[in-house]
């Protein structure tokens, strides 16, 4: 690649230079007086000793600047003068934006060499989405289709500078043309120029990717190598989809290797290695996984890995690269050999650089075969006591890779000593998320872990990741499976902030304070010994602090209100409640009243704030149904019915006759989104709108089913709060019959320590300290695991489970005796049974209590209702009956299947014998996709389904048990994604799945960022015998997130004209695609548009993309070709729905 | 992938800058002038990449000039480590007189701290790193 680089520049300047001469004889003398202002310049700000005088210097000479590029009479060599100084102002921080807009004049109306400069000027100042970077189209298009050789080169650069998205459409033609180009720079350069476009509207180039082919196998090597960018890129994203490359990406390296190149790319005698490192990240991308794929490239590999030999840092580089290509594919045993053979070099050496890529290496590898770093346990000790802490860092970052059980505590001593010394805000973040993760990970006990955290609270201070404590209050609130162990868990950590509290005038970070004025409150009572007073006056001690936030102080105060309410009375809290009734804080105020009353009836205070109930799920009746008597109050004495802001705002809007300047984005959502609101109006107020307030509210009405209130746990109602009792319940039946078993089984050994060997018998002192390290640092990586071809396999991630090991082994027991029982039905019983079956009794147990449990709440639920529903009921009826047809046509389609709920039942039953995922009876009303599996184990499946409410993506997870026996702790995780995002969390967790029985769970996907299709994966992982960990991914495309938008046509012309953001394409139409309407109906069908007019050969549609971002589409027919035109707000959407547009059109 | 290209003298003027991700200029000052205390920082020892926020710094030392390139995690430090000398060989055989301070031991005002005058007048050194976005670009 260097050479290329070369090739061109000592092709430029005599191009330019000729051109420069040949432009008249004052070319000359401008370049000397130009060479001298700048220069000049450069000199006075060098010679200048504050950043003052440079200010007062830069600001003279962009007053200069200003008056003469603004002056008529300037002259283009002037200007291009002028063009430089100011781009060096610019570079020294100095804004000049005055002078954007004659670059690109200059770019525009220059000759060549003024030209160039302009276009530099414009790659420099302007960015993306600059306004004025539209002016610059017009110039490319101009020089794009110039028959000068050197304005085409610059035209392109630009392009592949900086482009306007929009544009793209206008030069890509162009640029498509130039592929073909006899010079091999100019098709160079417009491959460089379609990567740029590939990179900022992916879906514009999706046509010419055989041409891109075509410049892989350029008979120049530099055009191929431009397209390897372009093929790094996409088989990053979709390696699947290019294996059938990895030949031609194979010979290409070897050519590379063999020196086949001219000698020109050659850099220090290494041939191209830029190049080659290219190559080997598409290899390792391709080869991941895939055994076959992988078989194609060792040679290649080997023989890289050979011819790097020399010791250059550019081979090392290349070297380096080598070996993460070989530790990503299929492995292969010599080749593996050979990379960790070279792994030892790097780290051995005495180059500090070189050192540094070898530690990099080893983290890399070390996932995949910890033996590595055993090998290399001196050097890593020594370098985590490098006088260099860049070296250290990495060290750590090796360390924590191989972290286990048994060395987590040096580790983590040794992460800390690193973190107290750090002072960068990004290091301690990274860091203290390391270490809170190790802690929870592996933690030996309770007294250490507490310890750590507290360490971690400390340092990391308010700088840290918020979920951090967040996390490590869950994990306390939780629990784990066993009580006592929890208890001692939460006494520690109660005793541990006691006595750290007991330091009068010490300084804590914020966050460590909330977090221990949480676990006060929360579990003070654990302490028996303990005075509550003693401890309720240490928090009003902080209270009093001035260094305290008053955010942390309502922490304080709501951990005295909830110890408050387990002690009779206390002088300290009076106290406290007179101080504070008076503060000038509102909310402590507010928080000191709240105390006072609650105080006054203790009783309510109980109910209000029981122990230990901190993790159980506050359900909000978010219909405000209570407040129903108070609204109908209102109505009958003639207050106006309640309307939604957006709903105002159209009524406002239609009354409205003058233009309007408000953005649409806000007063679409009433015409299109419908149970947005559904959860937020009680009953009554429905019904009761509708009838006054009404075309408008009709069009929000049209698309609301029924209020989805079924499944929500009912803690408010109409008489106020409803304590629930029944969960509790149930729990201590669970742990009983935990207790039970655990009698049965006894102690168990702790698995006794395996020590790597000693080295070398004697040794000095401090080798000896650091072998004692080594020891403590490397115990347990090389037991654990042993190396196979198939090593990769073998990361098997611990989540934190600090069951108690009773517990563990008696599950284990109780499976096997199952399976006992499963494979020797004739043999005598053995003595678990008796055990087993109570325990399945107790589940039944439970089993028949949630039923009545919810049962029960169905009934309050229509209880509260009754009064409304009498109301509503024929009307909302009516509606649903009009609804419903209208979807299923709408959907009408092959690949959009509509289950209604009652074929749902016998027609998944068929297939699956015992367990079948079926939709609730709500869901299935919306149009979803078929039920389809995810991935399953022995015990469990788990199936998908896509339900396309209105306003949102609903992914419905199903998770069943096939197996004989519960499993307990069901974790169900999804990965975060930069396209999607999954309203509230990540994270699902089933606590138990009865045998044969299947649990569902919904979320709500969002599309973060636009793109035509992407992957969500996740992972489902159990315990059951043994951790169990199944992966997953699903594929959204954008027409998941697409909805129908019925708006008028006038609507439509108000709104296309607001819209800044097109984007148009011509389809030849095929005769089967016929006339206008045929086309757009299959629009409408698969991408779920809503067609406002068909005028002659005209129609336009509309759409939005969830929740509310609006789509317009105008599409023309003429002579075979369909000319689409799309709009919208968003910049990004046209694009990736013109792409969906172009799919659907080809695949009819 | 680069995310900038610096050069700056040990002043902590800036010599050259070209961002490959749009970044506001005050925020460029803020961020050479942090860029460069880091380099100054470090001696002749100790290794040539350093952490800084959320991506990694690649630097080299010519007389009294650094040059400095941000890069992303991924990203081959020693592959960047080249290119930067690799860039200073293409200087140095583009403006023939320039020479490196290793072959000319009194640098001063002819080494290579003048380097960027020079750059400028001819309007090139942009399109050198411009040839370098090329295989390094936004992502």
């Amino acid at each position: 690649m260097s050479d290329v680089v070369e090739r061109t520049l000592s092709a430029l300047p005599g191009l330019l230079g000729s051109q420069d001469s040949g432009a008249g004889p004052g070319g000359g003398p401008a370049r000397v007086s130009a060479t001298s202002r700048l220069g000049s310049l450069i000199r006075s700000i060098t010679a200048l000793s504050s950043k003052h005088e440079e200010e007062k210097l830069i600001q003279q000479e962009q007053t200069n600047l200003k008056a003469t590029v603004s002056a008529p009479t300037t002259t283009l060599k002037l200007m291009k003068e002028c063009m430089v100084r100011l781009i060096y102002c610019e570079m020294l921080g100095y804004e000049s934006s005055f002078g954007y807009i004659h670059a690109i004049k200059l770019a525009q109306q220059g000759n060549l060499l003024e030209k160039r400069v302009g276009y530099l000027a414009v790659s420099l100042f302007l960015h993306e989405n600059h306004e004025l970077l539209l002016l610059l189209v017009n110039t490319v298009v101009k020089d794009l289709q110039s028959t000068n050789l050197i304005e085409v080169c610059m035209a392109l650069t630009v392009v592949s500078q900086i482009f306007p998205r929009e544009m793209i459409p206008a030069v890509l033609p162009l640029i498509e043309d130039k592929l073909q180009h006899s010079k091999e720079i100019i098709r160079r350069k417009a491959v460089q120029a379609l990567y740029k476009f590939y990179l900022i509207a992916p879906n514009q180039v999706q046509h010419i990717h055989d041409k891109f082919r075509k410049a892989l196998c350029d008979r120049d090597v530099g055009v191929m190598a431009a397209s390897l960018h372009i093929y790094l890129k996409m088989v990053k994203e979709n390696a699947s989809g290019y294996k059938g490359l990895t030949e031609s990406f194979v010979t290409i390296l070897k050519q590379v290797v063999g020196g086949k190149l001219p000698i020109d790319f050659n850099y220090h005698s290494v041939p191209a290695p830029w190049l080659q490192i290219q190559l080997l990240r598409i290899l390792g991308l391709l080869g991941k996984d895939d055994p076959r794929t992988s078989e194609l490239m060792y040679d290649v590999l080997d023989e890289s890995l050979r011819r790097a030999e020399i010791n250059h840092n550019m081979t090392y580089a290349i070297l380096f690269e080598c070996v993460q290509t070989i530790y990503t594919i299929y492995p292969k045993s010599d080749l593996l050999e050979k990379a960790a053979k070279c792994i030892g070099k790097f780290v051995r050496a005495s180059k500090i650089n070189l050192k540094y890529l070898g530690l990099k290496a080893l983290t890399y590898v070390v996932q995949q075969d910890p033996n590595l770093a055993l090998q290399h346990q001196m050097t890593i000790i020594e370098c985590l006591d490098h006088p260099d802490p860049i070296i250290k860092r990495e060290t750590l970052e090796l360390l924590y890779r191989i972290t286990n059980e048994q060395n987590v505590t040096v580790i983590v001593q040794k992460m800390l000593d690193y973190l107290r010394q750090s002072k960068e805000e990004y290091t301690i973040i990274s860091l203290t998320g390391k270490i809170a993760e190790l802690a929870e990970k592996y933690a030996p006990d309770n007294e250490w872990f507490i310890q750590t955290m507290s360490a971690v609270f400390s340092v990391g201070g308010d700088v840290m990741h918020p979920d951090i404590p967040n996390n490590f209050l869950r994990l306390l609130a939780e629990g784990f499976d066993d009580e006592k162990e929890d208890g001692q868990l939460r006494l520690y950590a109660v005793q541990t902030y006691l006595s750290l509290l007991e330091e009068e005038d010490t300084l804590y970070p914020q966050k460590f304070i909330q977090v221990m004025s949480w676990v006060l409150g929360e579990y003070s009572y654990l302490v028996n010994d303990g005075d509550p007073e003693v401890i309720i006056t240490r928090l009003y001690r902080l209270l009093k602090q001035t260094f305290v936030t008053s955010e942390t102080k309502a922490w304080i105060m709501s951990a005295v209100t909830k110890m408050a309410s387990r002690i009779p009375c206390s002088k300290t809290v009076d106290t406290l409640i007179q101080e504070f009734s008076t503060s000038l804080d509102t909310c402590l105020r507010q928080y000191a009243f709240e105390l006072k009353h609650l105080c006054e009836n203790k009783e309510l205070m109980k109910t209000l704030l029981p122990s230990g109930a901190s993790c159980y799920e506050i359900v909000v009746d978010a219909s405000l149904s209570f407040l129903d008597g108070y609204v109908a109050e209102g109505l009958s004495s003639g207050a106006a019915p309640y309307k939604p802001q957006h709903q105002r705002q159209e009524e406002k809007l239609s009354q409205e006759k003058a233009l309007n300047f408000e953005p649409y984005g806000l007063s679409f959502t009433s015409s299109v989104s419908s149970s947005g609101f559904t959860g937020r109006q009680s009953p009554a107020g429905l019904s009761l709108s509708s009838d006054v307030s009404g075309n408008s509210a009709e069009l929000g009405q049209k698309e609301t089913s029924c209020l989805q209130l079924d499944g929500v746990k009912k803690l408010w109602g109409k008489d106020g709060y409803l304590p629930k009792k029944e969960n509790k319940m149930g729990k201590e039946d669970e742990t009983q019959s935990v207790a039970q078993d655990s009698i049965l089984v006894g102690h168990i050994v702790d698995p006794p320590l395996i020590q790597p060997k000693q080295q070398v018998a004697s040794l000095s002192e401090e080798e000896k300290e650091k072998q004692q390290l080594a020891s403590k640092l490397f115990v347990g990586l090389g037991t654990n695991s042993v190396i196979s071809l198939m090593g990769k396999a073998d990361t098997t991630t611990q989540k934190f489970k600090r069951k108690s090991k009773v517990n563990e082994t008696q599950n284990s027991e109780e499976a096997s005796s199952i399976q006992n029982i499963a494979t020797l039905p004739f043999s005598p019983l053995p003595d678990v049974m008796p055990n087993n079956k109570e325990n399945f009794q107790g589940n039944e147990h439970l089993e028949l209590r949630k039923v009545s449990l919810s049962s029960s709440k169905v009934l309050e639920a229509s209880v509260s209702f009754d009064s409304s529903q009498s109301l509503t009921e024929a009307d909302l009826d009516e509606k649903l009956s009009d609804y419903r047809p209208s979807t299923s046509s709408l959907f009408a389609d092959s690949n959009i299947e509509v289950f209604q709920p009652s074929q749902c039942v016998p027609e998944l039953v068929t297939k699956k014998v015992s367990l079948s995922p079926c939709l609730p009876g709500e869901l299935a009303n919306h149009p979803h996709s078929e039920i389809i599996g995810l991935c399953s184990s022995d015990i469990l499946t788990v199936y998908s389904c896509k339900v396309w409410t209105d306003d949102c993506l609903l992914l419905v997870l199903f998770v069943g048990n096939k197996s004989t026996s519960p499993v307990k702790t069901v974790n169900l995780m999804f990965e975060s994604s930069e396209h999607f995002k999954i309203v509230e969390s990540l994270r699902c967790h089933f606590l138990i799945i009865e045998a044969q029985s299947m649990e569902s769970c919904q979320k709500c996907i969002q599309l973060e960022k636009i793109c035509t299709k992407g992957i969500l994966s996740g992972s489902i992982s159990y315990h059951l015998d043994t951790d169990t960990h199944l992966e997953f991914s699903l594929t959204f495309s954008l027409s998941d997130f697409i909805r129908p938008m019925e708006i008028t046509t006038e609507d439509f012309g108000k709104l296309w004209l607001s819209f800044s953001n097109d984007v148009k394409q011509n389809f030849k139409m095929s005769p089967s695609q016929g006339s206008l309407s045929i086309a757009l109906n299959t629009l409408k069908q698969k991408l779920k548009l809503h067609i406002v007019e068909i005028i002659g050969n005209e129609g336009i549609a509309a759409c939005r993309l969830l929740p509310s971002v609006p789509c317009l589409l105008h599409c023309r027919t003429h002579a075979r070709t369909l000319a689409l035109w799309l709009r919208s707000s968003c910049s990004a959407l046209p694009d990736s729905l013109l792409y969906e547009c172009q799919k659907v059109m080809e695949e009819s | 992938m680069i995310k900038f290209f610096l050069m700056v003298n040990k002043q902590g003027q800036t010599r050259l800058s070209r961002y490959y991700e749009h970044v506001e200029i005050p925020k460029r000052t803020m961020l050479e002038a942090a860029v460069i205390k880091k380099c100054l920082s470090r001696s002749k020892e100790q290794c040539s990449f350093i952490e800084y926020k959320d991506f990694k710094l690649v630097y080299r030392q010519y007389a009294a000039l650094f040059i400095v390139v941000g890069i992303s995690e991924t990203e081959n430090e020693m592959a960047i480590y080249e290119l930067i000398h690799n860039f200073v060989e293409v200087l140095d055989r583009y403006f023939s007189r320039v020479t490196y301070p290793k072959s000319d031991p009194s640098p001063g005002q002819r080494g290579l701290g003048a380097i960027p005058c020079r750059v400028h007048q001819l309007h090139h050194v942009p399109s050198v790193t411009v040839h370098k976005d090329q295989y390094t670009l936004p992502e």
